[in-house]
């Protein structure tokens, strides 16, 4: 997990954003997704001072509006569900286009729309500027259980090896002439897969050894404890305290 | 490794068919992330994700605990490679016809390797990776996935691998068919469990049995397709390693020693426990006799009975008590009134939701049974460990 080995949606940067301690980024994405989650559909204004904000952030993030937007198309399986719900919800029902509508299933075609993709706008500014190991480091500093980091750490760690791995066996299948095209090509498949797992458990087992043998009793020793200023947290929280004001807004609105 | 190579040699101008430089360069760059569906932000209401975010805690704690009391500290690195191992399995693509192609979703197979404990924990980081770094289902709903896909679908396939590993002879494959069955039972269950969700938090009104049939009937396609690759893959690892399938540590063959060319039992090793024949067969005896009855008499019997008023609600009715019986809170529940909504047959409904009842009490009988007898079991052998 080295330099050279940041993950595809990570973008390197020296912005304000990238600057702040990766718990207070992470308190400030989570709490931001649960205030829009709070919000009442109704409100469709709230929705665009929340974009609006978001669209803040990745300018002071520095990151291009076509990268944020090329990573929302990873909503696109539930844009096609939602397209469906006007069709089947039940309720009154109006004519749009010569097609009979529920008036309910378009509130939740809505609904979920703008929450889907404000919260994967939210993720993707915060996948694109935090460090992956900054981004454990943060989940350590929020008190989610050292052991599960760990885990969390071992399988960023380990990730591209086992799926270099796994390309590997398929280079090996194909050199030989193999090339899966149906059902009945499943057993060579599933062999690999078979393979992958055990050589995956293998490698855990020989690192273990490694970490045995280098003084690792359960536990890692903390190296660089990540801390914040009252400042930073003050300018991470700010997004979700705009929100909140907003989601207040549409409440009583 | 000779078979590999069997037909004809393959000359250099055969091999460039077969491997075109410019073809695998591309593919070398498209190796990324194949995403999976999970459910996003804004799809089960806020009060709903909090308690299912609360589950998904408790059940990654009491995996946390159960996962190191199994492993000790070899829990982070083996867990973590799993994990990994998850995750680039998903990418596996296996080709089904005419272009489409499907891919393991894995928490079967993690429950039958790793066992349920670890099973969750990796399949629940491999979900909060996802979440995190790829945006792939909503941090508000991240508690619904893992309770779906990492919790539900492990114990549910867990607990079938078992129930089945008992039942059946002692061969390997009864393990394959335990692991096929309990691959396809538990993708349709994770659909279940989130029609549930989305019965008490869903944010739109679609009918709850429109709801119901869409997700168990796509799932119950995407099930065989898991329920195949999950057993074929944990047939490929028992051949080669079967110490390292966690479901199926009993099945060990035993020591056998080859003796001026008799084969004879190796003596066990100090300490070992063997549970008579006897006794085991007896065992499985009941638990096929349980199964079989309860299944016949939820099936079978509701199948006639169903349709008739049940005692009370028939002298209810008679009496017009039942015109002030408010409908119960859960009178909207998929298995409401004991009849699967949108099933217009009463009978075949009501045999149905029997069926899936028992199921459920099954599995949920069982997991309390396994539990407290497996608590029995190591204070049994506690003292003996200690000895060795």
């Amino acid at each position: 997990m080295g330099a050279g080995h940041a993950h595809k949606l990570y973008r390197h940067g020296h912005s304000p954003v990238h600057g702040l301690p990766p718990h207070t980024k992470l308190a400030a994405t989570f709490a931001f997704v649960v205030v829009v989650v709070s919000t009442p559909r109704e409100a469709m204004w709230a929705f665009g001072l929340y974009a609006v904000l978001l669209a803040g952030v990745a300018y002071l993030a520095r990151v291009p509006a076509g990268f944020l937007l090329k990573r929302l198309l990873i909503e696109v399986p539930f844009v096609a569900f939602a397209v469906l719900m006007p069709f089947v919800a039940e309720g009154e029902r109006v004519e749009v286009l010569g097609m009979s509508l529920s008036v309910s299933g378009l509130w939740g075609a809505w609904n979920v729309l703008a929450k889907g993709t404000l919260g994967v706008a939210a993720s993707v500014l915060l996948a694109s500027t935090t460090e992956l190991r900054e981004l454990l480091l943060g989940l350590q500093r929020l008190n989610l259980p050292p052991l599960l980091v760990q885990i969390a750490s071992f399988m960023i760690r380990y990730g591209d090896v086992i799926t270099d791995e796994m390309r590997r066996m398929r280079i090996a299948r194909e050199s030989r002439g193999f090339e899966a095209r149906g059902v009945r090509h499943w057993g060579v498949l599933a062999k690999s897969a078979g393979a992958l797992f055990i050589r995956s458990y293998e490698r855990g087992e020989r690192v273990h050894l490694a970490m045995v043998s280098r003084g690792y009793a359960g536990s890692m020793p903390v190296i660089d404890e990540v801390t914040a200023s009252r400042a930073q947290w003050t300018y991470a929280l700010a997004l979700p305290l705009a929100a909140l004001v907003v989601c207040l807004l549409g409440w009583t609105l | 490794m000779s078979h590999i190579f069997r037909g004809a040699p393959l000359g250099p101008e055969s091999l460039r068919q077969l491997f075109p430089v410019t073809r695998s360069c591309k593919l070398f760059a498209t190796s990324h992330y194949h995403r999976t569906v999970h459910v996003p932000d804004g799809f089960i209401d806020a009060p709903t994700s909090v308690v299912t975010g609360a589950v998904a805690a408790a059940a990654v704690a009491v995996s946390l605990r159960g996962a190191r009391r199994e492993l000790d500290e070899r829990t982070a690195p083996l867990a973590g490679l799993v994990a990994a191992f998850i995750f680039a399995v998903q990418m596996l693509n296996f080709p089904v016809a005419a272009g489409t192609s499907g891919h393991l979703l894995g928490g079967a197979l993690a429950a039958i390797l790793v066992g349920p404990f670890t099973g969750v924990l990796c399949v629940s980081v491999v979900l909060l990776m996802q979440g995190i770094l790829f945006a792939d289902g909503g941090l508000t709903a991240l508690g619904v996935n893992i309770t779906n896909m990492a919790v539900v679908t492990t114990i549910v396939a867990y607990g079938f691998f078992r129930a089945l590993v008992k039942l059946l002879p002692r061969t390997g494959r009864s393990v394959t068919i335990a692991s096929f069955v309990a691959a396809l039972v538990s993708v349709p269950a994770a659909a279940l469990s989130f029609t549930l969700m989305y019965a008490v938090g869903g944010t739109t009104d679609v009918s709850i049995g429109k709801v119901a049939g869409a997700m168990v009937g796509v799932h119950i396609l995407i099930g065989i397709g898991e329920a195949a690759i999950t057993a074929l893959t944990v047939g490929a690892v028992i051949a080669v390693r079967p110490d390292l399938v966690y479901g199926a540590r009993d099945l060990r063959q035993r020591l056998k020693l080859r003796v001026n060319g008799a084969l004879v039992d190796a003596p066990a090793p100090e300490g070992a426990r063997t549970t008579p024949v006897a006794a085991r067969a007896s065992r499985r005896a009941l638990w096929i006799t349980g199964l079989v009855t309860s299944l016949v008499l939820a099936g079978f019997v509701s199948f006639y009975a169903s349709a008739d008023p049940d005692g009370l609600e028939k002298v209810a009715a008679d009496n017009g008590i039942d015109k002030k019986a408010e409908e119960h809170s859960s009178a909207d529940s998929p298995l409401a009134d004991y009849g699967v909504k949108d099933v217009d047959d009463a009978r075949l409904s009501g045999g149905l939701a029997g069926v899936i009842g028992v199921g459920v009490t099954v599995v949920a009988g069982s997991t309390v049974f396994w539990a407290v007898r497996r608590r029995r079991t190591a204070d049994d052998v506690s003292p003996v460990s200690t000895s060795v």
